[in-house]
């Protein structure tokens, strides 16, 4: 008899259920492959539970129109991929300064530009953090199975609430593509965050209040007045010109990342305690360095695998104890490399670290991972 | 690679063969008690090009995704015959459509050849059938997974009026490939 309570799901309709466990009731997005199937699915479930589903006329539309969602007290979701990704970097800054709560999927294929719209890449790893201009806080993670889909797009839901800030969730399009038994979480079996409302009187109300980190946020619509801008702005929201005031924002957006690293940091260790090599990747190239570890652990090479699923923020205390503790570190990716420059700049010539890298649409073999490490040890 | 069995459909967009790789999982993994994982790789047109699907079951957590060294691979079509054989294993299988791929490719492997989709055409009516021929062939050959979990996998994949019309297209695959043992 069939398992009642598996089922076999694809990547991007994983996404799908986490965010609706995670309660999205609002989708703005245009559809791109090879992320279209989230849209296309919700386009199907959010209206059957009194949510909202738009298809906007570009990518720049489909944030602002979550953006504008959120404010209104919303969980709202758009997905897109490297293309619609650039597009959207307007909105992304907005969302920070702003400190608006939303979550975007990023489903990596080959680029730049349209580039190769049904392979898999890793291409915009460094998109996610600098992608938008001005510094800003960056919060991306990074699944490597379908399972990890949907409860990662819980944990982005709720950092943003959180922390109410823009959480990207990063794979690739094997993963969003693949499918995989999976079991969907009872309710209330993953925790789910939901927005701090404020306690205060409604006309004194400031939604940048000074004497938070991160200050409630009213639902626009519910009686709180105040003003949303992408300039730098007072308390109430209005813009300002007072340094003091900038300076205190600017640093304060970071902070509320920075000072909480514990609580958004997130990886998985795979022999890495008494590891002599390491292995430093993300999403499906994880999956082959995984089989590449287990291989050489076989032959009795003491190889060992750091996976963050928080890669912005980068983890840089757990990159540090692995550079001063193997002998050379591996990064597999699949771009021309982007990790690697954060592995070297947080080893800072602890270990060597050597890449292994492709761009032409296929997986990162787990011989290749294999071949170099012999090669090199 | 041991512990892992990898399979490969392929032939032509629109043939269904990443639903036949879908099918296939869901017998291992949903209807049978196995770990299974299906990709694909299909080009930005939806009809036409080649086509494939690949299935990996393992009764051990699976990491890779992809397939690394083929047991059993089915060809459709010539096009994704020639692109994909070469990763089939010494000891695997290639199940080929005998009207279709007519340069055999050599190799330690087996072949099989089968009138697939003359089958599906002729005796079923319904060309769209031939990925579940398919199926039924490879699931007799293979034993993979039990022909049970295929027809339940089969069905539940299924609308209502096409269910007799696709049980039939599984067991005549069931049969033509007994006919091969």
């Amino acid at each position: 008899m069939p398992n009642s309570k598996k089922k076999l799901l694809q990547g991007n309709e994983a996404c799908v259920e986490g965010a609706l466990y995670a309660g999205c009731d609002f989708f703005g997005g245009y559809p791109i492959t090879p992320s279209t199937e989230i849209a296309e699915i919700l386009s199907v479930r959010l209206p059957q539970r009194g949510g909202k589903f738009i298809q906007m006329e570009d990518e720049i539309a489909s944030l602002g129109a979550v953006i504008g969602a959120a404010l209104a007290g919303r969980k709202a979701l758009t997905a897109t991929s490297g293309p619609g990704f650039s597009l959207k970097q307007e909105c992304l800054g907005y969302a920070c300064i702003a400190e608006v709560p939303c979550v975007i999927i990023n489903v990596m294929r080959g680029g730049p530009s349209t580039g190769y719209p049904t392979g898999p890449s890793q291409s915009d790893i460094m998109q996610a953090k600098w992608g938008t201009h001005g510094d800003h806080p960056a919060v991306a993670l990074t699944p490597a199975s379908v399972q990890e889909i949907l409860t990662e797009t819980v944990r982005a839901f709720n950092l943003s609430e959180k922390y109410r800030t823009p959480v990207i969730v990063l794979y690739d399009e094997i993963i969003g593509h693949m499918r995989e038994p999976i079991t969907i979480p009872e309710p209330g079996e993953l925790e789910v965050i939901n927005r701090a409302k404020p306690e205060c009187a409604k006309e004194d109300y400031l939604p940048y209040d000074e004497n938070y980190l991160v200050a409630p946020l009213a639902p626009f619509g519910e009686g709180y007045r105040y003003h949303v801008t992408g300039l730098n702005h007072k308390a109430d929201g209005f813009p300002v010109n007072d340094s003091e005031i900038i300076r205190e924002n600017n640093e304060r957006i970071m902070r509320k990342i920075d000072e909480n690293i514990e609580d958004i940091e997130k990886n998985e260790e795979v022999f890495l305690d008494d590891a002599e090599i390491g292995i430093f990747t993300v999403g499906s190239t994880a999956r082959s360095a995984r089989f590449a570890v287990n291989a050489l652990r076989k032959e009795g090479i003491k190889a060992g695998l750091l996976r963050p699923l928080t890669i912005w923020p980068f983890p840089d205390k757990a990159v540090k104890k692995m550079a001063d503790q193997v002998k050379f570190i591996v990064v597999p990716e699949l771009n021309l490399g982007q990790m690697i420059g954060e592995v070297q700049r947080v080893g800072n010539g602890a270990c060597e670290v050597l890449g292994i890298n492709r761009v032409d649409g296929e997986s990162i073999h787990p011989t290749q991972i294999i071949d170099l490490i012999k090669k090199h040890k | 690679m041991g512990g892992r069995y990898e399979i490969r459909f392929s032939g032509s967009g629109g043939q269904g063969m990443i639903l036949a790789g879908i099918v296939m999982a869901e017998a291992a993994s949903i209807f049978g008690d196995k770990n299974a994982v299906q990709s694909q790789s299909y080009g930005p047109e939806s009809r036409g090009g080649a086509s494939k699907a690949e299935v990996i079951i393992s009764s051990d957590p699976i990491d890779y995704p992809k397939a690394t060294a083929i047991d059993c691979m089915l060809a459709l079509t010539q096009q994704a015959c020639s692109k994909y054989y070469k990763d089939i294993k010494d000891d695997g299988m290639l199940i080929i459509d005998s009207d279709e791929v007519k340069e055999v490719p050599t190799g330690a492997f087996k072949i099989i050849s089968l009138p697939i989709l003359e089958t599906a055409r002729k005796d079923l009516g319904k060309i769209i059938v031939a990925n579940i021929i398919s199926l039924g062939v490879m699931t007799e050959l293979t034993g993979i997974v039990s022909n049970e979990a295929m027809e339940n996998a089969v069905l539940s994949r299924v609308p209502k009026p096409f269910l007799e019309l696709n049980k039939k297209a599984l067991q005549k695959g069931f049969s033509m490939a007994r006919e091969q043992k």
